[in-house]
Formats: structure tokens, sequence, C-alpha cells
């Protein structure tokens, strides 16, 4: 056993590398479950983008371009569970299932032509004398441009949500939509806006899976990380910040667990696997005494006759 | 036990029909684990598919089913492509093997193929790779290669197949490199490239400067891309994309002249159960070019290392080898039986970390 | 403009004929799909559908049927009392799981005994275990207020490490020269969930999700525990007036549904598949949950949605190897259906009006 081989300044470089898509999927889906819309589909959406993104990146030569692709996808895809609980009315939890089977499915059939390809590279962007800065220069400064967005995304969701009249009118609807309704706003329109925006960042986050994290495309390859964004919406109790802490620290479990199998410790493997499900689930138990932030409207459907 | 009966009658009629009415087209089915497009495994099984159709063209008519989960999936799939008069059927996961013994024993006339396996039947035979003899040439390419002697290695699951690879890889790159030293890293999944990704970068993060892995995606490379100073090997598929740095050389799975010969076979009434295990001589194994990243000399000793392998000569696991508790295993110029490798299930001496149990 | 008008009560016409309308629909969105891959679409259309059910093997597939939709049924039943009332477990996977492991492990450890009790001893240890496993997020949810969708979602990958721990230790077969996975209790007589009547698909798995089928209608229609869920479902607050104490419904709930998945896990462990692996969980858990929206939570319903996923599975396999669909085509094409069947649902409960909205 040696943890003097672990080193905690490309520790915590990597982590925040293999947290971005959690975040920008998990944030996304936070603006849709506060207007009070559950969306199960983020794994669906997720990987959908991941094959818009990779494909365009391959045919275009640029990186940015995918990811703007990606995120048209994955809203794109949304669309059709926007279509079904919102107009159809249909159930909520079952639409999302239904739309991750079916993104799995369309994006391997999108992704036929694309197996074995390696796609354009994403440059990290080099800060001139801060990225060479020791410990905070690895740390903040060496990054692509994406992770920086993930982490402007959640600031800016942050302060939309809490300062501003769009984030008010958002919460309200997720909290109680026949009072907003009441008060004459478009609780539908509000919804789907929302929804098609969870649906743009879920493909983000696939696109920096088959983009940047990994990068290849390969079917079903963002194994059940969509999954996990939606934990930590809860997980962080509806709080961007939080959000972003959750995404760091399951990214950060994953990370150090391979960490101390490489030095050796001598802690049976499967067990340490096992632990960022219960690592998250005992926090889950101690942020639980704050009862005070679930949207109260959250996975119900509206209909203005009711 | 009537509708066994029924269901074997049926099977004979049918073979009786398919052989009356398709005289001059043999029907190969080929039932997969993962998808086509997984790169990997699959994607490498179906390629063998490809060159049967390739090689037989009109003669043949295959058909594939692919994400077949293990269990009672598998045995319907199997089922099924029996029933609709496929002449033989190759089952390409190790999970598939009770299924396919329990398909095999209800159509006494379809010859299958079970990929991994240990359980035959008059007409079940198994075929399996020996990726350990590219593992050897791997660890000799890696022993020479490496500044830091540190060797990282990325499992899936600790099972005897990953571990004949690590113990092998470990073996000749010590027999070059006595300071080196391995770093395994088990993902605990056959599939999670983002995992694989991570699990790279940790093993760089830890001064490894060679990577090996035992999982199929490109996660691993592009990770020591990225890292530079970094190398890499290819696995089931070659990765040259990758080459000729970080990616040096590779290890494929090459099933096509398998597939072939067998196919060959049940079209001549030749075929019989056999258990094959074939590696780098007979070509299921193939190493991928060796890069010229790679010294002249190590390129030739590893070279050297193949062909005395592929000839026979020389067999990369021959005393004298301790086990990892100094216990000895195999004395000097005594080599390993079949039965012992197929079940590996212990270190060599030398390595450090225990299996996980 | 078309405009939605909630009826006053569920049209019972209209629950009959939408999951046809749907079915069409798919038939028509899925033809055109097989269309653009190049493949003919009737063809398809009557292989997935028609082939298992009616074509020349119909013999050899119609048990299998059974076979696939035996658990998703009994799973389904059991998540569905829970979703009446609000509560919601979606790690039903991991309840699977853990059936199947306490339910083997207590086979393998008579082995190699004969006796006759051996079977009902796993059944009962398959029923705890996934009992056990819902009593986490349950007891969690009940003690500290813990979201109990996380919590049980969370729980099926430690599960399905779990399992990989086991299939590659403590189950491991001593006789399997050191591959993963536990000795196939088909061989192991006293163990085996065999066919009631060989070759009929008619396991004791099958049999337990008929009587769950019957047990939850009694339950829901016949039961004051079952007013409770319902109530508790539609009118949280009524309920809590009517006495209804939530923590009770809380852990029968979750309760009932993890000892129905573990059994679903025990009876597949035991009979079809056989053996403790790796890779022994094939996501019926999760596939549970859409069978018991399709089926509207109601025992019936949930009886033919499952009859149908197996059938589309089944279907699909079929067409794959006799037409060269790709698997994800057959994915799509599930997706289709899950759609048009959730989205003609509207028809169910709303009136469609052309023209302009009345003034209330």
């Amino acid at each position: 056993m040696d943890l003097s081989a672990i080193n905690p300044v490309l520790l915590i470089a990597s982590l925040m590398v293999a947290a971005t898509p959690l975040l920008l999927a998990a944030v996304g889906e936070l603006v849709v479950e506060k207007a009070g819309v559950l969306n199960l589909g983020v794994e669906g959406m997720m990987i959908v983008g991941a094959i818009a993104g990779f494909a365009t990146a391959v045919e275009s030569g640029s990186p940015l371009l995918g990811f703007v692709v990606a995120a048209i996808a994955g809203a794109a895809l949304s669309t059709l569970f926007a279509i079904l609980t919102q107009f159809a009315q249909a159930n909520q939890v079952a639409s999302g299932l239904s739309l991750t089977l079916f993104g799995l499915g369309l994006s391997a059939l999108m992704g036929q032509s694309y197996v074995g390809i390696k796609p354009p590279q994403m440059q990290d962007i080099h800060f001139p004398l801060l990225s060479d800065l020791p410990v905070v220069g690895p740390i903040l400064f060496t990054h692509d441009i994406i992770l920086y967005f993930g982490i402007a995304l959640t600031a800016a969701i942050w302060a939309v949500l809490k300062y501003s009249r769009v984030g008010l009118i958002l919460r309200a609807v997720g909290e109680n939509h026949d009072a907003a309704h009441a008060l004459g706003y478009k609780v539908l329109r509000i919804r789907v806006l929302a929804i098609l925006f969870g649906g743009a960042c879920a493909g983000m986050g696939g696109a920096y899976i088959s983009l940047i994290r990994v990068p290849q495309w390969t079917e079903g390859m963002t194994a059940g990380i969509g999954w996990i964004a939606l934990a930590l919406v809860v997980f962080a109790s509806w709080k961007p910040w939080r959000v972003l802490l959750g995404a760091y620290l399951f990214g950060g479990v994953t990370v150090v667990q391979l960490n101390l199998q490489a030095a050796g410790v001598a802690i049976p493997v499967e067990y340490l696997a096992m632990s960022p499900y219960l690592i998250t689930i005992v926090v889950l138990v101690i942020l639980s005494a704050d009862k005070s932030s679930a949207p109260a409207a959250l996975g119900r459907n509206f209909h203005a006759s009711r | 036990m009537k509708l066994t009966k029924l269901l074997t009658g049926a099977a004979m009629a049918l073979g009786l029909a398919t052989s009356a009415m398709a005289e001059d087209k043999t029907k190969v089915g080929f039932v997969y684990v993962g998808p086509v497009g997984d790169g990997g495994w699959t994607y490498e099984h179906d390629q063998g598919r490809k060159a049967v159709v390739a090689e037989f063209g009109d003669k043949v008519e295959t058909v594939y089913v692919e994400n077949v989960a293990e269990g009672p999936d598998a045995e319907r799939v199997i089922t099924q492509m029996a029933l609709q008069g496929a002449d033989l059927i190759f089952t390409t996961s190790f999970g598939y093997m009770d299924p396919t013994i329990n398909v095999a024993k209800k159509f006494p006339n379809v010859k299958f193929e079970h990929a991994t396996g240990y359980k035959r039947a008059d007409n079940v035979s198994t075929y399996s790779a020996r990726f350990y003899e590219g593992r050897a040439v791997q660890g000799t390419i890696a022993g020479h290669m490496t500044k830091s002697n540190i060797v990282g290695y990325i499992g899936s699951y600790p099972i005897p197949e990953v571990i004949r690879g690590i113990n092998s890889a470990y073996l000749h790159a010590k027999k070059v490199n006595p300071d080196v030293t391995f770093k395994i890293v088990w993902a605990f999944t056959w599939f999670d490239p983002a995992k694989e990704a991570d699990a790279a970068k940790v093993l760089i993060e830890q001064g490894a400067d060679v990577i090996l892995q035992h999982t199929d995606s490109t996660a691993p490379q592009a990770a020591a891309q990225a890292a530079g100073n970094v190398i890499t090997f290819g696995q089931a598929s070659d990765m040259a994309e990758y080459g000729p740095l970080p990616r040096v050389s590779s290890i494929i799975d090459n099933w096509a002249p398998y597939y072939i010969a067998r196919t060959k076979a049940v079209m001549d009434g030749t075929w019989t159960s056999v258990d094959t295990w074939d590696g780098i001589g007979p070509g299921m194994v193939g190493i991928g070019e060796i890069s010229d990243a790679v010294p002249a000399e190590v390129k030739a000793e590893a070279l050297a290392l193949k062909d005395a392998i592929a000839n026979g000569s020389y067999h990369p696991f021959t005393g004298p080898i301790n086990k990892q508790d100094g216990s000895a295993w195999l004395a000097d110029g005594e080599i390993a039986d079949d039965g012992t490798l197929a079940g590996m299930n212990f270190f060599v001496e030398g390595i450090e970390g225990d299996i996980p149990q | 403009m078309i405009r939605l008008e909630k009826r006053p009560q569920p049209s019972r016409a209209w629950s009959i004929a939408t999951p046809l309308v749907a079915v069409l629909a798919t038939m028509i969105a899925g033809g055109l799909l097989f269309a653009i891959l190049g493949k003919d679409p009737v063809e398809a259309i009557r292989t997935i559908f028609w082939e298992p059910l009616f074509g020349e093997f119909a013999f050899y597939y119609r048990p299998q049927l059974l076979i696939k939709g035996a658990p998703l049924v009994l799973i389904a039943i059991g998540l569905s009392l829970g979703f009446r009332a609000g509560i919601w477990n979606i790690g039903a996977e991991g309840q699977y799981i853990m059936g199947a492991l306490f339910g083997a492990g207590m086979g393998l450890a008579f082995y190699p005994l004969e006796a006759w009790y051996i079977f009902p001893l796993m059944v009962i240890a398959g029923a705890f275990g996934g009992w056990l496993w819902a009593m986490i997020p349950a007891l969690l949810k009940v003690r500290f207020g813990t979201n109990e969708i996380l919590v049980s979602l969370m729980l099926v990958y430690v599960a399905e490490q779990f399992l990989a721990s086991m299939s590659l230790g403590l189950l491991k077969n001593p006789e399997g020269f050191g591959f993963p996975g536990s000795r196939n209790l088909q061989q192991y007589e006293s163990a085996h969930n065999a066919d009631l009547i060989a070759g009929s698909g008619m396991h004791w798995g099958v049999v337990a999700a008929l009587i769950a089928v019957i047990f939850a209608y009694v339950l829901l229609n016949r039961h004051m525990l079952g007013y409770q869920i319902r109530l508790t479902g539609e009118a949280p607050r009524a309920a809590r007036f009517a006495g209804v104490r939530p923590a009770r419904l809380i852990l029968f709930c979750l309760g009932a549904s993890g000892m129905l998945a573990g059994l679903a896990g025990m009876f597949e462990v035991s009979g079809p598949s056989g053996q403790v692996s790796i890779d022994f969980n094939v996501g019926y858990g999760f596939t549970a949950i859409i069978v018991a929206f399709l089926g509207r939570l109601h025992p019936v319903g949930i009886l033919l949605a499952g009859g149908l996923m197996a059938l589309t599975y089944i279907g699909g396999d079929i067409a794959q190897s006799n037409m060269g669909l790709p698997s994800a085509a057959i994915q799509v094409f599930q997706g289709m259906l899950l759609f048009f069947l959730l989205a003609f649902d509207l028809l169910t409960n709303f009136r469609l009006r052309l023209g302009k909205p009345e003034v209330a």
C-alpha cells in the first residue's frame, strides 16, 4: 500500500472532468423539476446528445459545433416528452422511462457508422500565468471550455432562480400550477420551455462523454450516468450549488475508489465500487431533515379545466 | 416430456426439410451478448460473421441476434435459430454455456459452437483464444518501454481469463525488466467507457507510463494521449487510430479463420465436436503492427517472441514459476497444463495485491 | 382549434379502444421506420406481433411468452400498489437481485441434499430477500423522511455489485473451473423451479404472478387497506382525516412490492435462468415500471401489458434473426409503442373538442 502515490491535485482536477457530464445533465433536470415536471428520460436524452454531438464533430471537425447540435438534439427528443406529458396528459414517470428506451434505440441507429472513429480533439484552455500556478493552476485553469461552461451555467441558474422574475414564475409554476394559472401565467408554455432546456443540457452532458471524457462512440456508452444525474437533483434538494457539490462528490468517490485500488489498499473492490451509492444514501438521509425544497407540484400534470 | 418429443420431432422434420431444400445454402446463426456496435467483443465476432459471408457468398446465409441477455433469453434465441433451420450456431458469450447445451439436446442434427466455455457434447464444440500469448508480447514491450517501472493494468472482473492475462504480461515484463511493478485496477464492469477513462487517468497520475487494458473501449487510449509520454496497447480491435503513440501495438480478436473453417466443415459434412483453444499460431489472436515508437531492437525481440509462441517452440507459462504466496507452481522447464490455465485463480510471484474474492 | 375537455368519468369505451388505436398507430409509425431501414414493413410487423402467437413455431413461443411475462407481471403488480398511493419504488431491479441471491443461497446451502422442503424454503428466502432490500428505503422514509425514489434506485447499483461479488465468491460453483457463476439449479432436482407441465412454460413464477393479480384485484376493490391505498393516492389530505397511517402504508407498499420482486428473482434464478451470474439481472425491475403504467396500475391491465411487452421482446428477437433488423430498431419500436399507448390514453380521460373554449 502506498498512499503517497495519490496526488490530490491531479485527483481533484480529474474528478472535475468526471463530474461535468453529471453536472450538465443534473442542472438541466433541476430546472425541469423546479417547474414541477419529473423527466426520467435523462439517460435517453444524454445518449442521443452523445451521438448527435459526436457525429457532428466528426463531420464538421468542430467539437464546439458538436456541442451545439447535441443540445439541439437533446431538446428535440425532450419535445416528445413535452408533447406526451403537457398536451396528452400522460403519466410523467412512464413517459420518462419510455423516452430513455426510445433514446437508447435511436442513438444506436444513428451511430451505426460511427463506431471506431476518433473525434476531433477539444483543446484545453491555457490561461497565461494562471495555469502555471502551483496547486490552483492544474485544478482550476487547465480544463476545456465546456467544463467552465457547466460551472457558469450552474451559477446562472442559481442567480436566475433566486433573483429574477423568470425564476420566480418558474418556481410558482412548480409549487402550485393552479395558483400560477390563476395569476395568468401560461403554465404549459413555461413547463414546455423548461423541459426543452433540460433536454438541451442533458444532450450537452452526453456529448461531453462522447467528445471529451472518453472520447469515442459506442452504443449505450452513457452507462447509467443519466440515472445518477436524476439522483443528484434530489440529493441536492433542488439547489444548484448543491448539485455542483454533489456532482463533485459523486465523481470524486469513484475517482478516489480507483485511486485507492491503484495504490494497493486492501479493501474488497466490489464494496469500494458500491461506496458511491452507499455514501449518496447516507448523505440523503442527512439532508432529508431539509424538507422545504421539493417543488410541491412535482410530477403532477396540469390541465386548465381542473 | 411429450412436448420435448414434439419439439425434437418438429426439429427433425425441419432438419430434413431444410437439408432437402437448402442443399446449396448453409444457414449459420450467431448469438451476440452486446450490440454489434460495441467496438470490441461483439464487434469482432460480427467481423468474423462478415468474413464467412465474404468467403462463401451465396452458399451461406448468416443470421444474428444482438443484445441477447444470458439465461432464458439466450435459450429462446438459440432455439429460435435452430427451429428456423440453422445448420450451425455460434454462441459467443460464456454465460450462454448451459443454454447452448440445453438447446443442443433438443436438436441433435444442428451443430453448436460455444465460445469460452468448457461443456461439450456430440453436437457442441467449444472454442476460445489464447489471449495470454498476446499478453506475453505486450509484457515484453511494456517491460522495455516503461521508464517509471510502473505498469498500470485495467481489469474488468477477476475471472480466470483476465488473471491469466495479468500473469502472462507480468512474467514477461519482469523477464526483461526486473524492477517492474504492476498496479492493477478492477473496474467491476464489462462496459463503462467513462469508468475506464477514470481508471486510466488514475493509473497515469500514480506514475504508470504503460497502460494495459482488459476492457474494450478506447477510453484509456485517449486518456494516455492526453497525458503524453504514456504508451498503450489496443484491445480486441487494433485501435490503430491511436497509433503510433500512445498505441504501440495491440491484441486483436480474430475469429474469422475459425468461423470460416467450421462453416466449411458443416458444408463438407466433416464437422465433429472439438475443443479449440487457439492462439497466435493459427491466427485467432492477432498482434497489431508494432509502431515505430518502439525501438527497433525491442520490436525485434517482441516479434521473435511472437514467432516462438506461434511455432510452438515457446510457451508463455514455462517454469520455474512460483505462485504469489511463494509456493512452487511450475518446476524448471515445466509447461502449464491447459486445465490449470483455464481456471487460473491465483497471481504469480511478484505481483502485489489480492484478487478480489 | 382543438381543445381538451376533461370527462367527468373516464370513458369505458375508450379505455378499451385506446390500446388498439395505439398499437395500430405504432404499426404505421414503426412500419415507416422499418421501411426507412430498407426492410419490408408489413413482414416486420407481422413477424413481431403474429409470429410468436400464431406462426409456424408458435407451439414453442407461446410458453416463452409466459416465461418472459411472468416476472414482469409479478413485479409490476407489487409496484402498482405503491404507485397508487404515491409511494415510488423504482428499485425493484435491486430487490429482484436480492430475492434471487437469497433464494439461490438457501437452495445451494442444502446442496446436494434432496428434500421436499428445500424449494418452499427457497421461496420464503427469496421473498424475504426482496422484502429486506425494500425495507431499507421504507424505514429511512418513515424514520427520516428520506426520498424513497432515490434510495431504492441507489440500492439497485449496490445490489448489482453484491451480485458480482457473490458470483465471483461465495456462491461460485466449486466445480466450475474457476469461472464466475453459481451451480445450475436446473440440475439440482429439489431446488429446480421446473415447468409444472413439461414444455408448457408454466412454472411456479407464472402461478405466483396469476395469484398476485387476483390478490391485488381483491385487495384494491374489496379490502379496507386497498381503499386506503387508493384514497392516499387520490386525496392525501382526505386520507389523513380518514385515519390512514402513512407510515404503515409506506411499510406495506414497499414491503409488498419488494417481496414480489424478490419472488420474481427467486423463481427466475431457480427456473428459466438456473444460476446466479454477474449478468443475471436483465432489467425486469425497470421494464416492470413501464408495464405497471401501461396497465394503468390496474391488476388486469398489468396482466395484459406484461403480455404485450413479452410479445414485443420475443417477436423482436425473431425479427432480428429473420429479417436482419438491428436490435436498436426493435428498441425504438418498443419506445414508439409506449409513447402511443401513453399519448392515446388522453382519449380515456378527455374529450377532444373543436372550436373556441366556452366562457366559464
